[in-house]
Order: structure tokens, then C-alpha cells, then sequence
């Protein structure tokens, strides 16, 4: 069963067609990936699901259990359960990160936030009175996002490169903050070019050109991503598209 | 006159009862409270507008617990003047709470101005908490002249971000000896029609003498904000940065004129300043974690202000 419809879903940037007439489904409580080149549309289609200021302007239609997100703002989707862990997460000046994780945790204990950390690797001890700003690395405040998002609970998270700017060590602590996420029934998109990171995922999509251009099982799409996208040198050129 | 109320403000009673903490409780020009301790010396006088205040802490001393300074006006109406001596003498230190209390006011100037001085190898860290009422009837008007010698540690931290700032034109002017630091941070939440202007200048004549100035200002409403700060190293391995950060909601206006000022090949000193409304990112992504607008711009400015 669907969680999240896209339907005929098309955004337009600066005259460019940046999402060309998507329709998919996404299966509640599956890992799914989508995966495509640079430039393919990837990050903009997860903005434009969150409804992120300069994506809302799109035709077609997102639905998010049997309700259209078309009138909705960011909070109101992130209310029903829809999120997005950043590429490059923010930094907070003077936000600890204990009150950083309070002030979007469906539970607020001490405990709930302490756990949240643990699950993501993190030392409570460690970091929750530190601030959420650049005396934090940038793998660190990803896993601390993460984090975040394992304490709203979500029913729809999309990560967005999950493994950018982790190092190999701390890489399992995301599949396991990954598997966390399945546990508590979330449906998740890791939006990726990796196939370290495609690997985890249950169904792929893959975009090239704004397009949904291939879909299947990951060993599937791990194949023809491997024999089709990576040696393309066409990326995202739509009169050459691989297909 | 309502002293509970202004220690109540403070939240001070522990240290009221408190014989091995040092206390000076002024309300408008008078003397409500003192206690010293060995090696502090606290002279106040009282005269017609306020009170003049001499501190002297003798050479090494060093006073364990925080020192606390509540300076209120309990009035409505009413012009305080504080005049501060302080010396710091060589090698003693000393953390100074002030605690600025105007519950009531409807038409109060509070009128600051201090001459601080620390010898050699003495540090002070001064923290102004300031605690004003929602109506905003006062003007705060902070001069300070500080001379920070050889080895010495000069910290401050300004914050009125509680009630109605009313106008506050802070003026600090400070010089650091050899090997000396200064840091220097302010913090204010303006709404309304509230005045903020900050102008702090460091002088880094020392060798190897270190300077950070701080400002963090936010502003709604029709609030304005003026911030000035400069930094002049003249010494060799001089060092200095200057960081001024205002966010701006609603009708109101910032402006920031950080000056950095290097008369010293071997000197280096780097200034950063941003004004704007609340950044998008942070602003998004607490949004896509649930919370209205409203809710993150509220915590994202605490963060600022914290």
C-alpha cells in the first residue's frame, strides 16, 4: 500500500524543467532509494515533497495518505509525519543539542533524548550540552539530525545523501539509525548516488533528467545502475537520456 | 521602596543570607545592602542622583564566590546615577554578577559609568544581567572606561533580552597591556519602538595582547539597532576578531559598523558581521520537524541569545 503518491508531478526552475511529469508510489514502511547522477533531479523532488520555499510551485500532485500536500506549509506536513534530514544540516547558534532534540521530540524525557543519541552512536554525556553549531563536525551534526528525526517519530522521512561527509566508521551507525527507522515503522527515501548506501534500500527509483526513468528491486537497479549510469557520459542531457 | 521585589528579580535570597558572599543592594541612591569579604574593599557613597562606588581588590586576592551587584530602581519615575571606581590589583581575581533591576518604571535613566582598571596577572569577569519591565519606560545609558594590564584577563557579558529594552546606547572603551586579553560580549532583545545602540572599542596595544568582541542583537516590531565596534591592534601578535550577528523581524532595522584597525605588521585581527531575518535553513528544517514558524523563529533567536 502507498504512503506517499506522486502523481504527473512537474517543477519548473528558472525555465528549467527540473521534475518532468513524475508518477510513483511509495510503499508504506519500505526503504526505498532513488538514485541517479548529479543534476538529476534527486534533491529537488525531496524539497519539493517537503514543500520547501522555492519547490511549492509545482503541477501534478503529492499525496500523503489519501491527502493532497498541495495547500499545505512545511510544519503542516511535517505534522502529518513527512521530513527530511538536509544534505548539509543547519547550524544552530546557542541551541544545545539536548534542546535541539526536546524541542521536536514526540518525547520530551530525558531519557527519550538520551536514546535517540545512542541509537544515532552518539555519547549522551558527551554531546547533549554542546551546541548545534560549527563546533560540531559535519558528521556529527548529521547524525545528531538523524537523531532529530528518530525523535519526531516520523511516518515519511527522506534522507538526502545519508552517507555525505561520513566517515566509514560512523557509516553503520547510519544504516543503524536506517534500521531504527524501519523499526518504528517509518517509511524512508534515501535520496543517493551511492551504491553502499543503495544497497540498504528495499526498491529503487531511478532519475535521470528530471525523470523517473527505471524502477524495480535493488539488485535490479544496482545493475543497471552500475552498466548504464555510471559510465553515461551524458548525465541529465534529456535528448540523450539512457533509455 | 520594594527592595524584596528587586531581590526577588535578582533571585538573590541565598545570597542575602549568604556571609562569605559579597554584595552591594542599591536601590535609586540608596544603600540597601553591603557585605564584603577579606581582601575586597567596597566603598559605596550615596549622593542626591545615585551612588558612587569605589572597589579595590587587593593583590592576590581572589574571591572564591561570585560577587554580586544589584543596582534597581523600585520608582516609577527617577534618574540613577552609579559611579564606579574599580581596581583590580595585581594578580587577584574576581567575578562580578550585576544585576539590573527596574520593575516598575515608567520614566527611569539609569546612568553607568565605570573606570576599571586590573594590574597585573588580575582577571575580572563582569556579567550585567539586565531585567527590565514589558512597558520599556527607561533608558540605559553604560560608559565604561577599561585599562587591562600586563597579563590580565577582562571578561564581560551584557544581557538584557527579559522585558522592554526602552533605549540602551552602551559605550565601552577598554585597552589591553602585553599579553592581556578582553573579551567583550553583548546581548539584546529590542520589540516595539526599543533603541539599541552598542559602541565598543578595543584598544590591543600590547604584545601578544588579545581581543574578541560579540555582539547579538534581535530586533521586531519597530525596534532599531545600532551596532559599533572596533578593534585597533598597534602591538605585535596583536590578535582580535570582532563578531557582530543581529537578526531582524517585522518593521524593524539593524545596522552593524564592525571596524578593524591593524598599525602592526605582525598584528591580525578579522571581523565578521551578519544582519538579516532568521536564517532559511535552520528556519525549515526545525519547520520540517513539526514546529510553526512562529515556534522556530522563537527558539532559533533564543539560540542567538543564549
Amino acid at each position: 500500500m502507498a504512503i506517499l503518491e506522486l502523481r504527473d508531478l512537474s517543477l519548473t526552475l528558472g525555465g528549467r524543467r527540473i521534475l518532468d511529469n513524475l508518477t510513483a508510489d511509495f510503499w508504506e514502511g519500505h526503504v526505498h532509494a532513488v538514485v541517479g547522477p548529479n543534476g538529476a533531479g534527486k534533491s529537488t523532488l525531496a524539497s519539493t515533497i517537503m514543500g520547501l520555499g522555492g519547490y511549492r510551485d509545482y503541477s501534478g500532485d503529492i499525496i500523503f495518505e489519501g491527502q493532497s500536500l498541495k495547500d499545505l506549509s512545511i510544519d503542516e506536513r511535517a505534522r502529518l509525519g513527512v521530513t527530511l534530514a538536509w544534505q548539509e544540516p543547519a547550524r544552530f547558534e546557542g541551541i544545545s543539542v539536548r534542546d535541539f532534540l526536546r524541542a521536536t521530540a514526540k518525547d520530551k524525557s530525558e531519557q527519550s533524548v538520551r536514546d535517540v543519541l545512542d541509537a544515532v552512536g552518539m555519547k549522551p554525556d558527551e554531546y547533549l550540552s554542546r551546541a548545534v553549531d560549527k563546533t560540531l563536525s559535519g558528521g556529527e551534526r548529521k547524525k545528531i539530525e538523524l537523531a532529530s528525526i528518530l525523535a519526531m517519530r516520523p511516518k515519511f522521512v527522506m534522507l538526502d545523501e545519508p552517507d555525505s561527509g561520513i566517515d566509514v566508521a560512523s557509516l553503520q551507525r547510519i544504516f543503524d539509525a536506517l534500521a531504527a527507522f524501519k523499526n518504528i515503522g517509518s517509511t524512508v527515501i534515501m535520496i543517493t548516488h551511492s551504491l553502499t548506501v543503495l544497497k540498504h534500500a528495499e526498491h529503487a527509483f531511478l532519475m535521470c533528467c528530471g525523470k523517473i526513468v527505471e524502477k524495480g528491486n535493488i539488485d535490479k537497479m544496482q545493475v543497471f545502475f552500475e552498466q548504464n549510469c555510471i559510465p553515461c557520459d551524458h548525465k541529465n542531457r534529456p535528448d540523450v537520456m539512457a533509455r | 521602596m520594594n527592595i524584596e521585589k528587586i531581590i526577588s528579580e535578582a533571585n538573590i535570597h541565598a545570597v542575602m543570607h549568604d556571609p562569605g558572599a559579597a554584595r552591594l543592594v542599591i536601590d535609586l541612591n540608596k544603600v540597601m545592602d553591603k557585605n564584603a569579604v577579606p581582601g575586597l574593599e567596597v566603598f559605596p557613597e550615596e549622593h542626591s542622583e545615585g551612588v558612587n562606588v569605589k572597589i579595590i581588590l587587593r593583590k592576590d586576592t581572589i574571591v572564591e564566590k561570585p560577587v554580586h551587584l544589584c543596582f534597581g530602581v523600585s520608582h516609577q519615575t527617577a534618574v540613577q546615577k552609579i559611579n564606579m571606581d574599580v581596581t583590580i590589583e595585581t594578580g587577584a581575581k574576581i567575578d562580578i554578577i550585576a544585576h539590573c533591576i527596574f520593575p516598575d518604571s515608567k520614566d527611569v535613566q539609569h546612568i553607568m559609568d565605570a573606570v576599571i582598571r586590573l594590574g597585573e596577572g588580575a582577571r575580572y569577569s563582569y556579567f550585567e544581567k539586565h531585567i527590565h519591565n514589558p512597558m520599556g519606560g527607561i533608558q540605559v545609558y553604560p560608559k565604561a572606561r577599561i585599562f587591562v594590564g600586563k597579563s590580565a584577563r577582562f571578561k564581560t557579558d551584557f544581557e538584557l533580552i527579559r522585558g522592554r529594552v526602552g533605549i540602551i546606547d552602551i559605550d565601552y572603551e577598554i585597552e589591553c597591556e602585553d599579553n592581556s586579553s578582553l573579551e567583550m560580549t553583548a546581548k539584546v532583545s529590542g520589540k516595539a519602538d526599543d533603541v539599541i545602540k552598542i559602541r565598543e572599542t578595543g584598544l590591543l596595544k600590547g604584545r601578544s595582547s588579545r581581543g574578541v568582541l560579540n555582539s547579538r542583537v534581535a530586533v521586531r516590531d519597530f525596534a532599531v539597532a545600532h551596532i559599533y565596534n572596533k578593534l585597533t591592534a598597534t602591538a605585535p601578535y596583536a590578535r582580535g576578531h570582532v563578531d557582530c550577528k543581529e537578526i531582524i523581524q517585522d518593521n524593524a532595522s539593524a545596522s552593524a559598523i564592525p571596524i578593524v584597525e591593524v598599525k602592526h605588521p605582525k598584528a591580525h585581527i578579522t571581523h565578521e558581521a551578519a544582519i538579516g531575518s532568521v536564517d532559511n535553513k535552520q528556519l525549515e528544517t526545525l519547520m520540517a520537524r513539526g514546529l510553526t514558524e512562529d515556534q522556530a523563529v522563537e527558539l532559533i533567536i533564543d539560540g542567538l541569545l543564549a
